[in-house]
Formats: structure tokens, sequence, C-alpha cells
């Protein structure tokens, strides 16, 4: 090799690490993907928040599209989400709200929903947040889409508002139909 | 700006992630102990920035912990815990990653390389060989620089 | 108006640098001298802004100036003054403000310093300097200007400085790893000024050693400050984590130790040029890289500021500019023409050659693990993340470290050109005996275990120590007194053995820390006691006690050792009131030979609380370690200038020429 050649090593070499880099600063290293999808929704057997359902399975879920959202009292940004929860969930009339009462008091997350609203249509008391390991959740709000076999298609970290729904979840809800 | 927002909420939860998790956990054996603190060593947090198990206080990571611990007393082995985290965080929660195809540079490419310096270093000793010159600095090389030098103690007071 | 007296002078700064970086580099090729000499008051006239500006932002923070964004976002009025001085660069901006401040410094200490250079040399050192001074004060007037005013609703009181930047460690640390990053600005400015001039000889490599050496002093400081502060502040015990953040410091400092050897070999043999010149490049891009890294947001980190796609763009661009245009101008003007030099397979070149591809390949696996989670995201996709922390890097570094301590104890003996591989083994054999022999014995004396990586490290550590000791006694010899022996040794001489004990010292450290220390978290009701090795560890409670800006729960320990009363720690659990943030303050005994760490955990019921106790064995040596490292940087600085005069005054009876002068030192 000429020996002038080998001197444009170092510049190629950094030329592609800064392409590297270019790439990195258009993506959010904070965001941690889910080892879950299209995997199966874990098998469970949880009780209810409302007070006199039986313990919900897996297969009360099963049967269409359904939206699990992991949410807790004591999460801040779970009280920002609600209101577009609820408003979504009057709006997609075919599509179910699952809700993980994560690591949460069960008293106070009844009374929360009495206060301000139920968008979910079943609620599952994740006490002690195993639930919530076994779905590889890091914390709360995490939504996860599920399609009508029990897959998990895509998860969700933060809040959901109507502008991610209409950019992410709209599109893959319909896309998975 | 949601998304930064949120970001905000959601780490501003965690001030002491940066710092020391300290708390008890009781176990039947050293070797299970040892055990426990390998394995929250090597393994991350995964909602802090870049912490290990052992080093946040994030609940997420008290509960991760927990979990191993449980996991140890109830006999299970490492690898199968490590199999039980990979399939709900992915390689995303191992600080060591695993040996495969796509992490094969990572592993061993430093070691290649260095095995490239030394062979520079012995082609080098060769040419040098062959190099009959005894002088590091050709005779007019050496003038400049004394010159120079000389110059240079001149301007000094 | 203080502010706004601020943002002008950086603006002036700005339109200095803009000269100081065109005027005397044009003038340097149309010999013109006047353009040439202005680059020193422009360096001056540059620095003495940035001064004022720094003052400006540091009167805001004490004058409690919420109407200043930063001020707001980093002070608050409960702030203790001197936080309140330090918050300047507790932030984003204002520690970018730092940064260029120490630019300018630099720059100016080299117009000043550099009094016998030739003119057009110092002329486009200093336009390099100003060219990258520009950069930087583009990118803070542009997108990080820490003058800009919260005119509309600026708030009550600030939301108050991080509480763990609330602590002396920050008061020193930044300034001092700055000063070693940007240091290498110097190395490199001389780097690109010979490559412009194609002037790449031993003149060079010698004006360059001693900035090159004071910046690595700085940066050695540095980075143990920080490590120390991560000890004793973050309450985790552990004092290195291979964050990213912690990278991009080391990084440069390798290739900075890298580039003290190889100009070593360049000044005294007039070989490896471009080698060198490449590392000099090297270190200040790293140095820029690791700007970028911790402020761009790219990496996810424990310690990065606040992320801003606008300023890793930016950033990313001034890093095109500076360093893809000096790399280019490398591979366009270094000389390929190889040192006509000859030495054999165990001259002190070789092992210095050897001493650079080892710490280079360290820095390309460090680097490589920093930026392999992003390498591996762009190929296989962001669902698959993967992560490199501690085991990959310790993996790496520990036996890269063993082979480096090896070579290190060979070369000590080592000559230029020509080292017979005879007289190495004389040298060195009984040296290896009794290293071996003390590695193996110790630990089965002291601990009755056999612990293979402690033996290991023992042994380096010896070798090492035992070759200094035998290289200095046999350099002493034939002086009257060993005293008179030791000052003839010349300091540049001392320099080096001092940075290579630190480096044993280090050695044993780490590995007798991380193979020896005992860690407990355990529950403790007042009363309580735990005993590891000599040491019984009393819990004496707790007590909620005010501080100035927060409130603390302080823990009592009684220590005794050997049964007997020792002494008495407090560790503290805090909670600042501005941002409610919980803090843990350890208490460290530090002793010479162990540390005592204790932190408080969480609070149980009837006073009882969650207590972390370590014993930690010589992890004050990593440290100590680390000061004699930079410490011999320092003394090998003070030879140079005191070469120079006593060269003046030999004048011209050094007859044998440049090579002899050049060779005579060890």
């Amino acid at each position: 090799m000429n020996k002038r050649v080998k001197l444009f090593i170092p510049v190629a070499f950094f030329l592609a690490m800064l392409g590297l880099l270019f790439f990195g600063l258009g993506r959010d290293p904070n965001q941690v993907p889910s080892a879950l999808i299209n995997r199966p929704l874990p098998e469970f057997s949880l009780p209810s928040l409302d007070v006199e359902a039986p313990q919900i399975t897996k297969a009360d879920l099963m049967g269409g599209i359904f939206i699990v959202n992991v949410w807790a009292t004591w999460c801040p940004p779970c009280h920002i989400e609600h209101p577009y929860l609820l408003e979504i969930s009057k709006r997609e009339k075919d599509i179910s709200f699952v809700g993980v009462n994560y690591k949460d008091s069960v008293k106070e997350a009844r009374q929360f929903l009495a206060e301000k609203g139920d968008p979910f249509k079943l609620n599952i008391v994740d006490s002690d947040g195993r639930f919530g390991i076994d779905l590889g959740v890091a914390g709360a709000p995490e939504t996860f889409v599920v399609d009508a076999n029990g897959t998990i298609r895509y998860r969700h970290v933060g809040v959901i508002d109507n502008r991610i729904w209409a950019e992410t979840f709209a599109p893959l809800i319909a896309k998975i139909k | 700006m949601t998304k930064f927002f949120l970001l905000f909420v959601l780490t501003c939860s965690l001030p002491g992630q940066a710092w020391a998790a300290i708390e008890v956990h009781e176990f039947d054996s050293p070797e299970q102990e040892a055990r426990f603190r390998h394995l929250i060593d090597e393994m991350r947090c995964p909602m802090c920035l870049n912490a290990n198990l052992s080093g946040s206080d994030a609940p997420i990571a008290a509960d991760l912990r927990h979990e191993i611990a449980d996991q140890i007393a109830e006999g299970r082995s490492d690898e199968e815990i490590i199999a039980f985290m990979t399939s709900r965080y992915g390689d995303f929660i191992l600080y060591r990653p695993p040996l495969n195809s796509a992490t094969f540079f990572l592993w061993f490419g430093p070691a290649l390389l260095l095995l490239a310096g030394f062979f520079v270093v012995r082609r080098m000793l060769r040419q040098s060989r062959a190099a009959t010159t005894e002088s590091a600095l050709s005779a007019d090389e050496s003038n400049k620089l004394h010159a120079i030098l000389d110059s240079d103690s001149d301007t000094k007071k | 108006m203080v502010p706004e007296l601020g943002n002008f002078a950086l603006i002036l700064a700005l339109c200095l640098a803009l000269l100081l970086s065109t005027l005397p580099m044009a003038g340097a090729y149309t010999g013109n001298t006047l353009w040439m000499s202005l680059s020193r008051s422009l360096s001056a006239g540059m620095w003495v802004f940035m001064v004022l500006s720094f003052g400006c932002l540091a009167y805001a923070f004490l004058h409690d100036d919420f109407t200043v964004a930063y001020v707001a976002r980093n002070s608050n009025s409960f702030l203790p003054s001197y936080y309140k001085f330090t918050a300047v660069w507790g932030g984003h901006e204002g520690s970018l403000l730092l940064w260029v401040l120490i630019l300018a410094t630099w720059t100016y200490a080299v117009s000043l310093f550099s009094r016998n250079l030739p003119l057009d040399i110092l002329a486009r050192v200093l336009g390099v300097m100003g060219i990258v001074s520009v950069g930087f004060l583009l990118f803070m007037l542009l997108t990080s200007n820490p003058f800009d005013r919260l005119l509309l609703s600026p708030p009550q009181d600030g939301s108050d400085l991080n509480p763990l930047l609330q602590d002396f460690g920050l008061i020193v640390h930044p300034p001092f790893l700055y000063m070693g990053y940007v240091g290498f600005s110097v190395a490199f400015a001389f780097a690109i000024a010979a490559l412009l001039t194609g002037r790449l000889d031993a003149a060079w490599a010698r004006w360059t050693r001693p900035w090159t050496n004071a910046a690595w002093a700085f940066l050695t400081i540095g980075i143990a400050l920080g490590s120390w502060w991560a000890y004793y502040e973050l309450g985790w015990g552990g004092w290195w984590f291979w964050d990213p953040t912690e990278n991009v410091a080391f990084m440069p400092w390798l290739v900075g130790t890298a580039l003290i050897h190889s100009l070593a070999v360049t000044e005294k043999r007039g070989i490896f040029k471009s080698w060198t010149v490449l590392l000099a490049i090297a270190a200040f891009s790293l140095s820029l890289l690791g700007a970028f890294i911790v402020r761009s947001g790219v990496l996810t980190s424990v310690h990065a500021f606040a992320v801003d796609p606008k300023r890793g763009t930016v950033l990313l661009i001034l890093l095109l500019t500076v360093i893809g245009s000096s790399l280019f101008l490398y591979a366009l003007r270094a000389p390929t023409v190889k040192g006509s030099a000859s030495y054999t397979s165990t001259s002190r070149e070789v092992f210095l050659l050897i001493n650079n591809i080892i710490l280079v390949v360290t820095t390309a696996a460090v680097l490589l693990g920093t930026l392999f989670p992003l390498i591996h995201e762009a190929i296989y996709g962001e669902a698959n993340r993967v992560s490199v922390g501690p085991p990959y890097f310790n993996t790496l570094f520990i036996p890269l470290m063993a082979l480096l301590a090896v070579f290190l104890g060979m070369a000590t003996f080592s000559r230029w050109k020509k080292t017979s591989v005879a007289y190495l083994k004389q040298q060195l054999w009984k040296i290896a005996v009794a290293s071996i022999a003390l590695g193996i014995v110790l630990p089965l004396l002291l601990t009755s275990d056999v612990n293979i990586s402690a033996m290991v490290a023992l042994l380096l550590a010896f070798w090492i120590v035992f070759g200094i000791v035998r290289d200095v006694l046999a350099k002493t010899a034939n002086k009257n007194s060993f005293f008179k022996g030791l000052k003839s040794l010349g300091l540049s001489y001392s320099g080096m053995q001092i940075a290579h004990l630190g480096m044993a010292v280090i050695i044993l450290g780490v590995s007798l820390t991380s193979q020896y220390s005992v860690e407990k978290d355990v529950l403790m009701a007042p009363g309580d006691s735990l005993t590891i090795g000599r040491y019984e560890f009393v819990f004496e409670g707790s007590v909620k006690e005010p501080g100035p800006n927060y409130e603390a729960d302080v823990g009592t320990l009684r220590v005794l050792k050997n049964g007997a009363q020792y002494l008495t720690m407090h560790p503290e659990k805090r909670r600042y009131y501005a941002r409610g943030d919980f803090q843990t303050e350890a208490d460290i005994n530090v002793g010479l030979f162990r540390d005592l760490f204790t932190a408080l955990g969480d609070p149980r019921e009837a006073g009882a609380w969650v207590v972390r106790i370590h014993v930690k064995p010589f992890v004050f040596w990593i440290w100590m370690g680390a000061f004699l490292m930079a410490m011999g940087g320092v003394v090998a600085i003070t030879d140079r200038r005191y070469r120079k005069r006593k060269e003046l005054a030999a004048g011209v009876r050094s007859e044998a020429g440049a090579s002899a002068t050049l060779v005579t030192e060890a």
C-alpha cells in the first residue's frame, strides 16, 4: 500500500465515527427496548381492582386487540396521561383498555378512578410488581398493544396523548386489523 | 417536547438513582450472597441512565434485586436467572454483553489490534536492522536543531 | 446590566479570537512580522475578556440574579455563597464558559512562556488555538449562552444546584479536568503548526513536551478527583464505573500518556514523527469527542448534561471542522520517510513503542466499548439494544495494564539504540525472583487464602518498584553520598520514576481494594453492632439536624478497634428543601492502609436504619498513586526549564553536537 494512502486511515476512521455519532443524535438513548415484542403476553392470574370481580387471567382479555396500560396513582405522568386515556377509550369503542395497577394502594386507585373516570374495561392489581417484571416494565406509565392472538405487538414507554395515539398507535392498530 | 418533559418527570422521580441502594437481604450461605452481589453488579437498572442494580435506588432496581434474591433462595442457577431477566428485558440488562456474532468484534477486536501492533513492531525491527545509518538525526537535522535550541537559550535572560 | 456586560465581553472575545485565528496565520505566510507579533496581544486580550465574562457570571450568581436563566436553573438564595460561586460551572452553559476561559488561559500561557519560539511558529500555534476558540465561542453564543435572560417572568428563587454538586470535590474537579482536556489543545496546536510548516523535527518535540506534561498532570488530577468525588459523595463505595462520561475523560488521558512517551522518542532520536504528531492530534480530538458525548446526550450516562439535539448538531459540525481538517492535513503533510535510526529489539525505542501500542489498544477498547451500543443499534436496530459496562471494560483493561506493567519493569533498564538481551536479563532476574516470591508469599502470610488476582497484582507492583529502586541505586552508586547521587539524576529522570512509582501504587490500590474489601449492608437498631476484622461498629442511633439548605438525619456509629474505642462516625441522609432530593452523605475515615466507609440507607421502625459499612483496604492508594503520577509530570516539567539555563551556561562547551546533548538524558 502506498505510504501516503495509509496516512488517510485516521481521517477515514474519524469520518466513519462522525457518521455514527450523527446517527446517534437522532435517537433517544434512554428508550429501553422491550424483549417481549412479537411474543405472547405472559400468563397471569391476579385480583381485579373492581370490588367484587373474580381473579383475572389472560383468557379474560382475549378476543380482539387490546391495550394494556401500566399505571399507578403515585406516578405523576400517569395523572397527565389519564384524561387522554379517557378520551381515547371513549373514541375507540372496538379496542378494550386493560389497566395494570402497578405497585399501588388499591384504595387510592379505586378512589382515583371513581373521581376522575375509568377508561379501563378491566383493571389488574399487580401489588408487588411481579407481573410488571414479567412484562419487562421499568416504571409507569407503560403501554402495550396486544393483538387478538395474545401477542404483544408494541410497547410505549411514557405518557400517551392524542398526538402519540394518532401517530403511532392508530396506524399500528389499523395494520394489525 | 412531550417526550422531553416526560423523560424529565420519569427521571426526576429517581434523584437517588446514582447512588447507594442500601438494603438487607438474607441468604443461607456466603456463596449465595456472593452470587447475589455478582448478579446485581453485572445487571443494569432498566430505568436508570447508567447504573447497575446494586448501585440504584430506583424502585424497579429494588424489585429486580428482590426477584434475584428470591430466585437464588429458590435454588435457581445463575444461568436460569440471567435467562429469566433477558427474556423480559433483553440483552440490554446485561452489562457483560453475551458473546455472539454481533459482539464478536467487541470482545476480540482489541486483541486483534494488539496482535497487529506487535506485527508492526516486528516489521519495524527488521527494517531497522536493515538500516545502516547509526545517527538518529541526520547531520543537517542536528545542526538545525542545535541552532534553534541555541537561539532559544540566547533570547532567555 | 452585569450579565449584558458579560455577554458583551464574550462577543469581544469572539472578535479577538477571529483576529487571532486569521491575522498571525496570514502574517506567517506573507512574512508580515507585525501581524505575527500581534498574536501575543490578541491572546492576552482574549484572555482578559474571558476573565471579565466569567467574572460577570460569577457576579450574577453571587447576587442571586434569577433573571438570568442559567442562574435561576442552577442556584438558590439559600445556597452558601461558596457554592453559589462554584455553581457557575454546575451546568452546561457555565461549564462551557469555564472551558473557553481555560482555553484562553492556555493560549495566553503559550504566548507568555514561549518567548524563545521562532515567531512564525508561535504565530501559527496561537492561530490554531484561536481557531478552536472561535469554534467554542460561536457554539456558546449560538446555542448555550449563559447570560440569556428570563425577562418575562423571572422566578422568585432559583431551583437550586444539584445536591450532588454541592461538594468540595466539584469545586475543584471540573477546573482540573478542563485544564487537562483543554491543555492538550497546546500539543495539538504545535502539531498543526509543525504540519503546516513541514518542520516536524526534534525541536518541535522538545517544545511540545512540557505543555503535554502539564496538561497530562492536570488531567490525571482531574480524573482522580472525579473518582474520589464519586467514591465519597455518591455513597456507593465504588470509585469507577466506566460510564461514558468517565471514559471520555480517560481516553485523552491514555492517548496523552502514549504521547508523552512517544514525544520522548521523537525528541531524543528523531523517529516516530508521524506517529507522534498523530497522537498529539488524537489526544485533543478525544477531548473534543468527550465534550460532544457529554453535551449532546448521544449516549446514556449518569452525569450527562441536559439533552438538546441542536447543541449536538452544532458540536458535531465543530468536530468535523477541527478534527476532520487536522486529520486531513495530517494525511497530506505527515512525513512518510521512515526515520533511519537503528535500534535493537530490546532498545528503549522499542519498549516505548510497545508502551504506545498497549496504550492505544487500550484506548481503542475503551472507545469501542463506549460506542458499541450505538454501533449495535445502527446495525441491528433499536429493538435489540445492548449494554456495555464494567464487566466488559475490566475484562479487557486489566490484562492490558498487566502487560504494560511487565514491559514497564523491563524498559526501566533499557537504553537508547541498543540494549543487549544479556544485559537486560542480568539486570532483571533478581528483581523477577524477588517480586514473584513476595507477590505469592505476602498474600498467603497476611490473609492465609489463595487469591490469584491479588498475587499477580502484588507481583507486578513489586516488579515495577524493585526495578525503580535498583535503577536509582545503580545510577547513584558512583556518587559520594546517596543524596548527592539523587540530585545528579536530573528532574526529568526523577519525574519519570515518580510517575512509574505512581503506577505501581495504583495497581496495589485497585487490586487490594477490589480483592479484600468487606462490604456489608445491615439493619441496625440503636445498640446493635457489627464486627469486620479488627473493627467493631456500634450503631448509636440518629438525630435530625438542619443544614443551611437541607435537613439531615445524622447517624452515630462508634467504632472500636481491637475492642478499644477508636473513633465515632456520622453518616448523614440529607433532604434538600428546594428540590426535595435525598442525598446520602457517607462518612469515610480515610487511612493509609484502609478506609472505613459508613452510609445510611433507609430508616426503619424504632430508630433502626439500614446501614452500609465497608472496610476497604488500600483504597486511598488509588488516589495517592494518581497524585504521584501527576507529580512526576510536574517534576519533569521543572527539569526542562532548568536544563535550558544550564545549557546556556555550558554554551559552546558541549561541542559533541546536538545529538549528544539530546541523548545524555536517561
